[in-house]
């Protein structure tokens, strides 16, 4: 019984940290109308600079929030860069911009591997969540559940950024007609470079917080960015709450696939995936098809 | 016309000779390398450039192949059977990627194929009791067609040669056949295509078809050449190379995907014993093709030298030298 | 029996109705004209007729054969051809090799993969004629980008009629042209034998009006006026459509 408490315990975390990864992934899917195959590479930047930060790399050691925010923050540099520098010169052709993010992500997979080495990096759990909270006779990771608690005050943070702000109106204006916001005077380059900074901060921020879990290592990109596309298909580009849902439905088949079917893990990860975009293109909650 | 014709017997011989000039095996296996990779390229170009449908799946197919002659060779048939189940799982696979992948075109494209490449990987990676996951299998022997056996370097060249140049020949063929015509029209107007009487989704699927069968065709060569397979030859990163090499060689002509598996291979295994970070350049390569030089290395160095062919003449006579005609068909 | 019928067509897009209604017959070798204010549904009725889009509820007889069903590039090889508004013909390729794949449409040719397109002499020799119906053989070999819009208009008509089409439908053929081009494209319009029916939708009424032996008024989807020239023009609604609202 604790067996399948623990095992959906789990699968709500993992599906947190998809939220956080993916959230991103999505708006700058509904947006640009391109999957960033980047996505994955920022989460594991994060990550890496995360710990870099924890071991003292500025000269003073940070604590784990600190280093995974200012890890994010230069993420999110990073990511305004490469869309103002690469991205924009290819402005209205997505192809091109696809191409261009799968080249990226080539040369920041390698140059993490130069400079963090090959082998994997396991990331202390914060001060004060090391311990467990008892139900019953079931125990659970303190930190799995604070990953929950996170997932969940980002996902109000930024659908209230998405609801009640100016920047989060241009957004879903952009998201639903950007010919249209174009047209009303909303700077729609500018947002892009925002929008593609924000997606990678949060990649980043998402890397570092999963860090005590999944640790850093190569091939980490490689591993996470699949899992976003899934997510972002099943619920919906440019949908937060298709963002949330269906980050929380991979997690469940993510975590259970590998306990229940470990031969077939990836194949029930997937099909549902392309069995969305064969028979219902614009996913579980978006409205725009792809 | 006819300095087309010299300048391809040139280039056979010289392909033919190279390994009796260059006796170095490292180079000539590198040389394998990139017939057998040029073959998976052509077949990819096949849909990519002269179908318009970007395809992040690919290796999955040539490594469905792999898979089919090592598994059957392990299960103790011999090479004929093996080829030949391998052959027949990556077209049965290609037929099922078709079904999948063509109800949607562009991005939607690109992001099934992706999603059925993960699928083949994730199962050559967990199915452990067929695949034998992350250790892979190894294949104990090659073929010997003919009585002619293929362990030396050369001898495997040779072999793989003639089958790059059948892959080619095949592939220049078709694209000035009837049914290339019709693929290329319906990359460019798909729309006005169904409005003129062809079947745009079985046109697609067709093409679809023998660009799985290239694939499959590399793949067996794969396995032979590394004599073992596992589920990195499947992954994603794998099908973004290929896809490298037609993007920079130049999608839509024959000579592109030659040139762009050249380039891969040798940044890969030559560079790499120079300068450590291959990957890095790989992917810098791509990023500054796509963005300075979009059509490719082929008709971008085409489109260089004309412009600077042209600019001499005017420089020479004083009057602007004459407009090129239309490009000329590959 | 009409060469092309319409039956009671309906088509709505989310909450708009943009066919209503709609009935039509078109005699053998008649030159229908189709006019009406922009957003009246005139290139929506082509659609549903080529069967581009498939409509709501209605009917779509192609010689008496209900085709309402049939695939639209099935609808081509029955014998109905069409042009459209926006030019979307095969930059890339030589006019001759545009007119080449209209003939390839319809010909069992365009599945084979073996044999080679340019030595097809009897195939690009169809094509030259169709070009030189149209006045532009002489310039068969360049490439379409390099073509005035007026040319690709003209190369557009000629693979239409290369399909030797038994209905031909015509998307504003005149838009976008000079006086001249014009002027050439009519008399192109004009010299099509009476084996060949014609629906054209166009707005330019000067040009259009003398090519047409009946004229159809669309209004919202819906037909408001429909008789002869004469009657058309004489019918005080076709006023109202066009100058009151």
């Amino acid at each position: 019984m604790s067996f399948w408490l623990l095992l959906t315990v789990n699968s709500i975390t993992f599906g947190g940290l998809l939220f956080l990864l993916s959230a991103g992934f999505s708006l700058i899917f509904g947006l640009m109308r391109i999957p960033n195959l980047t996505h994955g590479s920022m989460f594991m930047v994060g990550a890496y600079l995360g710990t870099s930060f924890l071991s003292g790399a500025l000269g003073f050691t940070l604590n784990f929030w600190a280093a995974a925010i200012l890890g994010a923050l230069e993420v999110a540099v990073l990511g305004a860069l490469m869309e103002r520098l690469l991205l924009r010169r290819l402005a209205g052709q997505q192809l091109a911009q696809v191409l261009v993010t799968l080249g990226v992500s080539f040369m920041v997979a390698d140059l993490c591997l130069m400079g963090w080495g090959g082998d994997p990096i396991s990331v202390a759990t914060p001060e004060g969540l090391g311990g467990f909270v008892r139900a019953g006779s079931a125990v659970f990771p303190l930190y799995r559940m604070a990953v929950i608690g996170i997932a969940v005050v980002f996902a109000i943070a930024l659908w209230l950024m998405l609801e009640r702000t100016r920047l989060g109106a241009m957004i879903r204006a952009g998201v639903d007609d950007p010919q249209m916001a174009r047209v009303v005077g909303i700077r729609v380059s500018q947002l892009f470079t925002i929008v593609f900074g924000l997606g990678a901060g949060l990649a980043g921020f998402a890397g570092m917080i999963g860090g005590p879990i999944l640790s850093v290592y190569p091939g980490l990109d490689q591993d996470m960015l699949p899992l976003a596309l899934v997510v972002v298909i099943l619920g919906g580009t440019g949908s937060l709450l298709g963002s949330f849902v269906g980050s929380i439905i991979v997690g469940f088949i993510y975590n259970f696939g590998q306990a229940l079917l470990p031969e077939l893990a990836y194949f029930v990860l997937f099909l549902p995936m392309v069995l969305v975009l064969v028979l219902r293109p614009q996913g579980l909650f978006g409205g725009q098809v792809l | 016309m006819n300095l087309k014709l010299v300048a391809v017997a040139i280039a056979v011989v010289a392909l033919v000779v190279l390994p009796y000039v260059i006796t170095e095996p490292y180079y000539v296996n590198i040389a394998s390398q990139i017939l057998l990779y040029a073959v998976f390229a052509l077949g990819l170009n096949i849909l990519v450039g002269y179908g318009g449908l970007v395809s992040l799946g690919h290796a999955g197919l040539s490594g469905v192949a792999a898979y089919g002659v090592a598994y059957l060779l392990a299960a103790g048939y011999g090479h004929t059977v093996a080829i030949a189940g391998g052959l027949a799982a990556g077209l049965i696979v290609t037929a099922g990627f078709a079904a999948l992948s063509l109800r949607a075109s562009g991005i939607s494209f690109i992001m099934i194929t992706l999603a059925l490449g993960e699928i083949v990987w994730g199962l050559a990676y967990r199915w452990i009791s067929i695949t034998n996951g992350d250790n892979g299998i190894t294949v104990n022997s090659r073929p010997a067609p003919f009585g002619q056996p293929l362990t030396s370097a050369v001898s495997f060249y040779n072999a793989t040669l003639i089958v790059f140049l059948l892959a080619i020949a095949g592939c220049a063929v078709f694209v000035n056949s009837p049914f290339g015509a019709a693929l290329a029209g319906t990359r460019d107007q798909p729309r006005r295509m169904n409005a003129l009487g062809f079947h745009v989704w079985m046109i697609r699927f067709w093409a679809f078809m023998l660009s799985g069968l290239l694939s499959a065709v590399s793949g067996v060569l794969f396995v032979y050449y590394n004599q073992f397979i596992s589920p990195q030859a499947l992954a994603l990163t794998a099908s973004a190379e290929g896809l490298l090499m037609v993007i920079s060689g130049g999608a839509a002509t024959l000579l592109g995907p030659v040139v762009g598996a050249a380039l891969v291979v040798i940044v890969k295994n030559v560079v790499s014993a120079y300068i450590s970070r291959w990957n890095f350049m790989l992917g810098a390569i791509f990023v500054a093709i796509v963005v300075f030089m979009p059509e490719g290395l082929v008709p971008g160095t085409v489109r260089l030298v004309r412009a600077a062919w042209r600019s001499a003449h005017r420089n020479r006579s004083g009057r602007p030298a004459a407009a090129p005609i239309a490009e000329p068909k590959p | 029996m009409s060469a092309l019928a319409v039956q009671n067509l309906c088509k709505s897009f989310g909450g708009l109705r943009v066919t209503t209604n709609v009935n039509l017959a078109v005699e053998s070798g008649e030159r229908r004209l189709i006019i009406g204010p922009n957003g009246a549904g005139k290139t929506t009725l082509f659609n549903l007729i080529t069967g581009e889009i498939a409509p709501d509820s209605g009917a779509v007889l192609l010689f008496d054969r209900d085709v309402t069903r049939t695939a639209s590039r099935k609808r081509t090889h029955l014998g109905m051809a069409r042009t459209y508004q926006i030019i979307t013909l095969f930059p890339r390729d030589t006019i001759l090799h545009n007119v080449t794949l209209a003939l390839l449409g319809l010909s069992p040719l365009r599945w084979n993969p073996w044999l080679t397109l340019q030595r097809q002499h009897d195939v690009l020799e169809r094509a030259r004629e169709a070009l030189k119906r149209v006045g532009l053989d002489h310039m068969a070999e360049r490439s379409l980008a390099e073509t005035s819009y007026g040319e690709k208009r003209r190369v557009e008509i000629a693979m239409a009629l290369a399909q030797e089409p038994r209905v031909l439908l015509l998307d504003e053929p005149f838009a976008g042209l000079s006086i001249d081009e014009r002027r050439d494209v009519r008399e192109l319009l004009k010299a099509i034998p009476r084996d060949v029916t014609v629906v054209m939708i166009e707005h330019d009424m000067d040009t259009a009006l003398d090519l047409a032996d009946r004229i159809t008024l669309l209004h919202f989807g819906e037909v408001v006026v429909e008789g002869t020239r004469a009657e058309v023009v004489a019918d005080p609604r076709t006023r109202e459509v066009y100058l009151g609202e």
